[in-house]
């Protein structure tokens, strides 16, 4: 255990950065240059359109007009019907619909679905995956995402958390992600993969990641993505491959408890699906798919239950479309 | 070879185009601009921003100074004088409030995002437009956010730039989101201030009823109300809020009335401002509460004629961009100006609703042509065509 620790500590130490180490942004684009990197940003959408054309419009006038960091940016929806694709367009984005990509295979939909159809559509080495909800979108959710990857050839998998003490007293201060990453995320790992506790806010929507870690991963298209990548890359590349850096705040509307619980169910399928395969747990049988939650009408209880799937898709790499347009093969 | 009036008119719709080509480095500046909390006495975050503009714009000239303007100087190619462009930093909005901008398709909408975050965002542009449109002045072109300029600011901040500043500024250009068509010139007398009406804390029980800050200052509305206000010169007291108390139960123990007075002549303004101490000593002394008038902020009536050359090179660009003038007196930075006797006047970049709420709006597409109209008049500044013989 000892071992884990110091290991950690050295992760932590290493690989954990603040964005406003990455101002400066014209460097950035120099290395990118050097290195002869493409950036594709990717922001997956269902009704957005409150929040999508700020986005589009901070991203292509300071990462693309003003300072080249991202080669493309694309918003891929599932099927909104609201204005969210008009707008994004309308503001200089490439828009796709989710089941217009890979027209061939069975539609389904989810957020982890647009983001695997990405590694297909968009032509970036790196893909820069951030939700298109925030309200307080900043060039920041970029940059200080794919720079890790940008300077160090090592990192494969860079996350965001978000922090921001607002006065350094150089006492402890909890530093952590949401609910469900408190009471479900962070004990799981402690149990089971204990150097991912490493990572402050593993649910996080966004993060950066190399295209070759992209296309060999597969993707849960619902809820468990998140969980399903931190887990997979780790297995695949070990705890040196990630890098995690504070973007300060974020802002976006907060879930109902009731969503959260479905979300938690759809993770904690992911989660066992793999601790399986990893044969970590061994004697679990097959789980229920049925997540039943209990609600109050006038005198009486009464149970509702919701049918969730955490179907997945397999690694991009092993679909022969991709391999074609990328000209990659399975080994 | 010189651009004569006609090649700047001539010019003017290249110049909307390429503004609307740039459209998303300003739409960008204004969420980042725009999002940043500035209440008057407290803009230096957005002064940080302005000034970054200028930096990136290599803007070699660039600082904040002890009023915390946030300043950027465009050098001239020759050294024919100073042309000053100034936008206000500060809202009326504290750092409370959601700054938060949204965007549409055609239209912006948040906090201060027409009064003035759309000024400030385009002067922070402004250098990235006239590179775009390969516009070299003749004049060294000073952009300046200037801060405290709103209500107990009373223009502190360009008032102690036009003061300090060594060199002679030519003419000066206020921009402001809204109202496109706006062409403020003449400043109007005015003088600014709020009546306060205080009761003892001790509840008076002889007064059963009446012992209320609301009840006093609302005689001391009524007083003023019954001033004589002259049609000529046009004058007015303009009322504009209110408060007092705290909740349904409690007696009020503090008001406050907060009012302009406006005319066309400072004798007026100062006439009314008589009239009104008399009306809070008279009713202080009948109430036994106490009652306080302070004034804060004055303008002097001024500015120059509506055929001065500035003005009306300025409406006939506005005319070549089909933007209806409107020509008129204002109490913005235009007077601060007047006093060191500078040309200048305030112009609008677009239109706008629910001005100083918090879900304030702009229009997108009339932007263009605002910016075309503020580059026009900053040519023809710069060509000599606003001055007079």
């Amino acid at each position: 255990m000892e071992v884990i620790v110091k290991k950690l500590k050295n992760w932590i130490d290493d690989n954990t950065y603040h964005h406003s180490q990455f101002w400066d942004l014209k460097k950035l684009v120099e290395k990118k240059e050097k290195n002869g990197l493409t950036i594709s940003l990717c922001l997956p959408t269902l009704n957005e359109e409150k929040t999508i054309g700020k986005e589009v419009i901070i991203f292509k006038s300071e990462l693309v007009d003003r300072y080249p960091l991202l080669d493309e940016i694309a918003v891929i929806d599932s099927g909104s019907d609201d204005q969210t694709r008009e707008i994004a367009a309308n503001f200089g984005a490439d828009v796709y619909l989710a089941d217009d990509i890979l027209p061939g295979l069975e539609k389904k939909k989810g957020k982890g679905e647009n983001l695997w159809k990405a590694i297909h559509q968009l032509e970036g080495d790196i893909i820069v995956y951030v939700d298109a909800d925030i309200s307080n979108i900043h060039p920041r959710f970029v940059y200080g995402l794919v720079a890790p990857l940008i300077y160090r050839e090592e990192v494969k998998y860079v996350k965001a958390f978000y922090d921001r003490p607002l006065a350094v007293s150089g006492s402890v201060r909890p530093s952590g992600g949401g609910r469900v990453t408190e009471i479900l995320i962070r004990p799981l790992f402690s149990l089971y993969f204990p150097e991912l506790t490493g990572i402050i806010q593993p649910l996080s929507g966004e993060y950066a990641v190399r295209r070759e870690v992209l296309e060999n991963i597969n993707f849960p298209i619902g809820y468990g993505v998140e969980t399903s990548h931190l887990i997979d890359v780790y297995t695949k590349y070990g705890l040196d491959a990630f890098a995690q850096t504070d973007l300060d705040q974020r802002v976006h509307e907060n879930k109902p408890t009731r969503a959260l619980g479905k979300m938690a169910f759809g993770i904690l399928q992911t989660f066992i699906k793999r601790a399986k395969a990893l044969d970590i747990i061994q004697d679990i049988s097959d789980f229920n798919t049925i997540l039943r939650q209990t609600q109050a009408k006038d005198n009486t209880y009464e149970q509702v239950e919701l049918e969730i799937i955490e179907e997945e898709r397999p690694p991009m790499i092993e679909i022969d479309e991709y391999r074609k347009k990328f000209n990659r093969s399975m080994d | 070879m010189e651009q004569s009036f006609e090649d700047i008119l001539g010019s003017l719709s290249e110049i909307r185009k390429t503004a609307q080509e740039l459209r998303e480095i300003l739409l960008a500046n204004l969420v980042m601009v725009g999002e940043i909390p500035a209440p008057t006495f407290g803009e230096d975050k957005r002064m940080e921003f302005v000034l970054n503009r200028f930096k990136e714009a290599s803007i070699t000239k660039n600082s904040v100074d002890e009023v915390g303007n946030g300043i950027g100087i465009l050098e001239g190619k020759e050294n024919s004088g100073n042309v000053l462009v100034v936008a206000h930093a500060d809202t009326v909005f504290n750092t409370k409030v959601d700054h938060t901008i949204q965007i549409q398709p055609e239209s912006v909408t948040g906090a201060g995002v027409a009064d003035n975050s759309l000024g400030l965002a385009v002067l922070s542009t402004l250098p990235t437009f006239l590179e775009k449109l390969d516009i070299e002045l003749n004049h060294n072109l000073i952009l300046m956010g200037a801060t405290r300029s709103l209500g107990r600011g009373d223009l502190e901040g360009l008032r102690f730039f036009l003061s300090n500043f060594e060199q002679p500024i030519k003419a000066g250009v206020g921009i402001e989101g809204v109202e496109l068509g706006r062409l403020s010139h003449t400043s109007i007398g005015m003088k600014r201030g709020e009546i306060t009406c205080r009761v003892p804390e001790e509840y008076d029980w002889s007064r059963f009823g009446d012992a209320s800050a609301i009840l006093t200052l609302n005689e001391v509305i009524n007083h003023i109300n019954e001033i004589r206000l002259p049609q000529r010169p046009r004058t007015s007291i303009v009322m504009g809020s209110i408060e007092g108390g705290s909740s349904f139960n409690t007696t009020a123990l503090k008001a406050k009335l907060q009012f302009e007075i406006r005319s066309e002549s400072s004798g007026m303004v100062q006439d009314i401002h008589r009239s009104m101490e008399e009306i809070v000593t008279e009713v202080a002394s009948q109430s036994g509460d106490t009652i306080h008038l302070d004034i804060f902020a004055q303008r002097e009536p001024g500015g120059v004629s509506f055929s001065h050359p500035l003005i009306r090179h300025t409406r006939r660009i506005m005319d070549q961009l089909d933007i209806a003038p409107r020509p008129g007196p204002s109490t913005s930075e235009l007077s601060a100006f007047i006093d060191k006797d500078i040309p200048a006047i305030t112009l609008g970049l677009t239109h706008g609703d629910n001005i100083h709420e918090t879900n304030e709006s702009i229009e997108i597409k009339p932007i263009y042509t605002g910016i075309a109209q503020i580059i026009g008049t900053l040519l023809a500044i710069d060509g000599g065509y606003c001055e007079e013989a």
